[in-house]
């Protein structure tokens, strides 16, 4: 481990005590470095417990795949692909703001910071917006499990032009497109919570990089958002393949 | 390694109580209640988990109640199923996996390492709060009428068939299991990034090395719980079949979901304790731990096993015959770690100058009990066995040995053990052997005869019974009022050294630790100056020489 290196570093921290400038060093760490990493691991280790939350789902979903193939065949087809890609492009891009926003804290430029977090806000609520439109769709449809569920468009695809060309399913296998949308509901609605968290932390982050805490050397706070902000992006890079993409049309 | 012999103890005569310290520190309950102090949320969390002990000790004993006769006849069959069920939920939830992370690791972890707190003092309190939000929940859930689910919340049956209380309580315990993740967590970070110079890895205590077992499970394990109530929760609102079979949900993947957690739960409660007793043992018989390198890892190894043996819950459930194999033999490995701490601690024991004080006692119990709780599991993780054994008292039986009989003794080793540290005062000895004699005569009474009763056959989880078990159940009705006295006992009399108590002094017990060489009760920043560690974990040698410097110095 890194006892050996733990000791010499730490003497040498201790004596710089005397010479910590930042107004957000906790008392009880012996140095800024010591909190900052200690700030970076934590964030870091709580991902570890997000993969674990989110794990339990993807397991639910390779099982039940394995279960009813043509079912989540026949479901998955019923998501838009179009809508999916330009999600899985929006989200990147915000994703690709946050990195930006990163950067120009730690190079101390308040107006670029500011200006990059507004940006990920942005692209965070365009994939929300998109998100609604598709659930939107899935309400007309009656898609959503629950009482209001219909396997209509599985059992008789002839009758729904968007499905003129499907094969139909046996009604019992039919059903069980209910349990894929059921997943969809709960991992993307997992997702979206995530997404919808992190931009209510965006704002408070918006309105302290505006007051410049987050340009005078103190970047914890962005880094570590990034990181999380980063982690959703990864969940919805599984989210979209799986839902959406694998093995779509095998029913031709 | 050698072996100092302690007389007396030196400076308890002549101590004083030290005029600062972190409980008078600040006053007010708002000081309390919004401290970012790792030792007053400790205090905070002793509060707490003591309330929601005597709860569930009240449940328990209502449950034996019944069980005094073979009818149900004290309350309803389903009234008996809501006793068990709040019974487990609070004693899991609220006590046992709290019980010594949040309390004493809370209070130590830190001072050990020579840290002025954890990382993350807010997410401590945060964690607190969390915890006490969700005992709330189950509180609701119990005084609307309680649930009877069983702590497993099985489904189907807790989606679809009860209309008992089943959201209030999984919210519950759903909110409550953050509060573990976040102590998790901040001990893992606190251990790797918070060490004073010179505390190497291998320089840690035991305690520590088991409380960073425990936070990995917690960390990794928890979070797959929350996805499964979460689950359960949207299947018995929405009526979605996830786990339901008549709409082609597998039941099954709850089980896994739900034991892939609640089985390293088990090593979440029991791993603390373990540490605990590592410190009791070395103390008392003034020795370092014999095997040290071995005890640590084997915690770990504990942890990384306890992974991967969750489906021994499933054997009578349909699983794959392959399968169950594999875990089987999994499930016997786990007991090749936990015998090597129980073998290092009787080396530990042996040529030791052993003295029996109080949490001495309870190491002992803790030692004999959790070594018969941990060969019972053996007996239950072989497959044959499993299936005469399952859904008996003799599981009942095995994990009370393991769980009240292991944990249960070792957190109050660890509570008589620190007494004197955290709050300055000694609890009275005589009193204090006396209950953890009772406790250990009360619980074999208990459940001995519970392994007997489930051989035979009786199921657990019914409120009647064949006329013929009722000897047998009696005597462990009988035993479990003794038990209530046993635990009853230290509420009282730890409650009256609070003001009563001999002044302790800074180390009444000649340990070695660093928490011994601070003032008792603790500065609220626990050091004066960061401590540079020069030593090995309980290097008696090193002990004796400062104590020999100081009085010569003082002379």
């Amino acid at each position: 481990m890194d006892s050996a290196l733990a000791t010499p570093h730490e003497h040498a921290a201790h004596e710089e005590h005397e010479h910590v400038v930042l107004p957000q060093h906790r008392h009880h760490f012996e140095t800024e470095e010591q909190q900052r990493e200690a700030g970076s691991f934590g964030m870091w280790l709580f991902l570890l417990t997000e993969i674990m939350f989110f794990g339990g789902m993807f397991f639910a979903y390779l099982l039940y795949r394995n279960w009813y193939y043509p079912a989540f065949a026949a479901a998955s087809n019923q998501l838009s692909v179009p809508l999916g890609a330009f999600n899985t492009v929006v989200l990147i891009t915000s994703g690709f703001c946050m990195a930006l926003g990163v950067w120009a804290s730690e190079v101390r430029k308040k107006g670029l910071l500011v200006l990059m977090l507004i940006l990920t806000t942005f692209f965070g609520l365009v994939f929300l917006g998109v998100k609604t439109v598709e659930y939107h769709e899935k309400y007309e449809k009656h898609h959503i499990p629950g009482d209001r569920f219909s396997i209509s468009m599985f059992t008789n695809p002839a009758a729904y032009p968007e499905t003129k060309d499907e094969k139909p399913l046996a009604p019992d296998m039919a059903q069980k497109t209910q349990i894929f949308f059921f997943l969809y509901f709960a991992m993307t609605g997992m997702h979206a919570l995530h997404m919808i968290i992190g931009i209510g932390l965006l704002a408070w982050l918006i309105k302290r990089a505006n007051r410049g805490d987050f340009t005078e050397g103190y970047v914890a706070p962005i880094e570590n958002f990034g990181l999380y902000w980063h982690f959703v992006d990864i969940v919805w890079l599984f989210l979209f393949p799986l839902l959406y993409l694998i093995n779509r049309h095998p029913l031709h | 390694m050698s072996t100092t012999t302690i007389v007396s103890l030196p400076d308890q005569s002549t101590a004083k109580m030290p005029k600062r310290n972190y409980l008078n520190n600040e006053h007010g309950l708002l000081s309390w209640l919004l401290t970012g102090d790792h030792k007053r949320i400790a205090i905070l969390y002793l509060i707490s988990i003591t309330f929601f002990f005597f709860i569930g000790g009240a449940f328990a004993g209502l449950i034996r109640l019944e069980l005094l006769t073979p009818q149900s006849d004290l309350v309803a069959a389903d009234t008996y199923n809501k006793f068990f069920t709040m019974h487990g939920i609070i004693m899991i939830f609220l006590f046992l996996v709290p019980s010594v992370p949040a309390t004493l690791g809370n209070f130590l972890i830190p001072i050990m390492l020579g840290a002025k707190d954890l990382a993350f003092p807010k997410i401590n309190l945060l964690s607190w709060y969390l915890y006490v939000i969700g005992g709330i929940f189950t509180m609701a859930a119990l005084v609307l009428g309680g649930v009877d689910t069983g702590w497993t919340f099985t489904t189907p049956l807790s989606t679809h068939y009860l209309n008992t209380h089943v959201l209030t309580t999984a919210t519950g315990i759903f909110i409550a299991g953050f509060a573990s993740i976040f102590t998790g967590l901040n001990f893992i970070v606190t251990i790797h990034r918070m060490r004073a110079p010179g505390m190497t890895w291998f320089r840690m205590p035991l305690f520590v090395w088991s409380h960073y077992a425990a936070s990995l499970l917690m960390v990794l394990g928890t979070p797959v719980l929350a996805i499964a109530l979460v689950l359960v929760a949207l299947e018995r609102t929405l009526g979605i079949g996830v786990f339901d079979p008549s709409k082609g949900g597998d039941p099954l993947l709850f089980q896994h979901l739900f034991w892939f957690y609640s089985h390293p739960a088990v090593y979440i409660m029991i791993l603390p304790g373990m540490g605990v007793i590592s410190e009791v043992i070395s103390t008392f018989s003034r020795k370092r731990v014999f095997g040290y390198t071995a005890v640590a890892f084997s915690s770990v190894a504990i942890a990384l096993f306890g992974f991967f043996v969750w489906e021994h819950h499933m054997f009578i459930m349909g699983v794959s015959n392959y399968s169950a194999l594999v875990f089987s033999l999994l499930t016997m490995l786990v007991a090749v770690p936990s015998a090597i701490k129980v073998f290092n601690w009787a080396f530990t024991l042996q040529k030791g100058s052993i003295t029996f004080e109080t949490p001495m006692l309870y190491a002992f119990a803790f030692i004999g009990l959790f070594t018969i709780g941990g060969l019972t599991g053996v007996f239950l993780g072989s497959l044959g066995m499993d299936i005469h054994l399952t859904e008996t008292y003799f599981i009942v039986a095995h994990f009370h040995f393991v769980m009240v009989g292991g944990m249960l003794m070792a957190f109050l080793a660890g509570i008589h053990f620190w007494w004197p540290k955290m709050t300055g005062r000694m609890y009275p000895e005589s009193l204090s052997k006396l209950s953890a004699v009772t406790s250990f005569i009360g619980f074999n009474l208990t459940f001995m005869p519970q392994f007997i009763l489930g051989y035979m056959g009786m199921p657990r989880r019914y409120a009647a019974y064949p006329p013929e078990f009722q000897v047998l159940n009696v005597l462990s009705t009988a035993g479990a009022t003794v038990l209530g006295v046993g635990f009853a006992l230290p509420l009282l009399y730890l409650g009256w050294s609070l003001k009563y108590g001999a002044i302790a002094g800074n180390n009444p017990w000649q340990a070695t630790g660093l928490e011994w060489q601070i003032q008792s009760p603790p500065l609220t920043e626990n050091f004066i100056e960061t401590p540079i560690m020069d030593h090995e974990a309980y290097d008696y040698e090193w002990l004796a020489n400062k104590t020999k410097y100081e009085v010569t110095t003082v002379g």
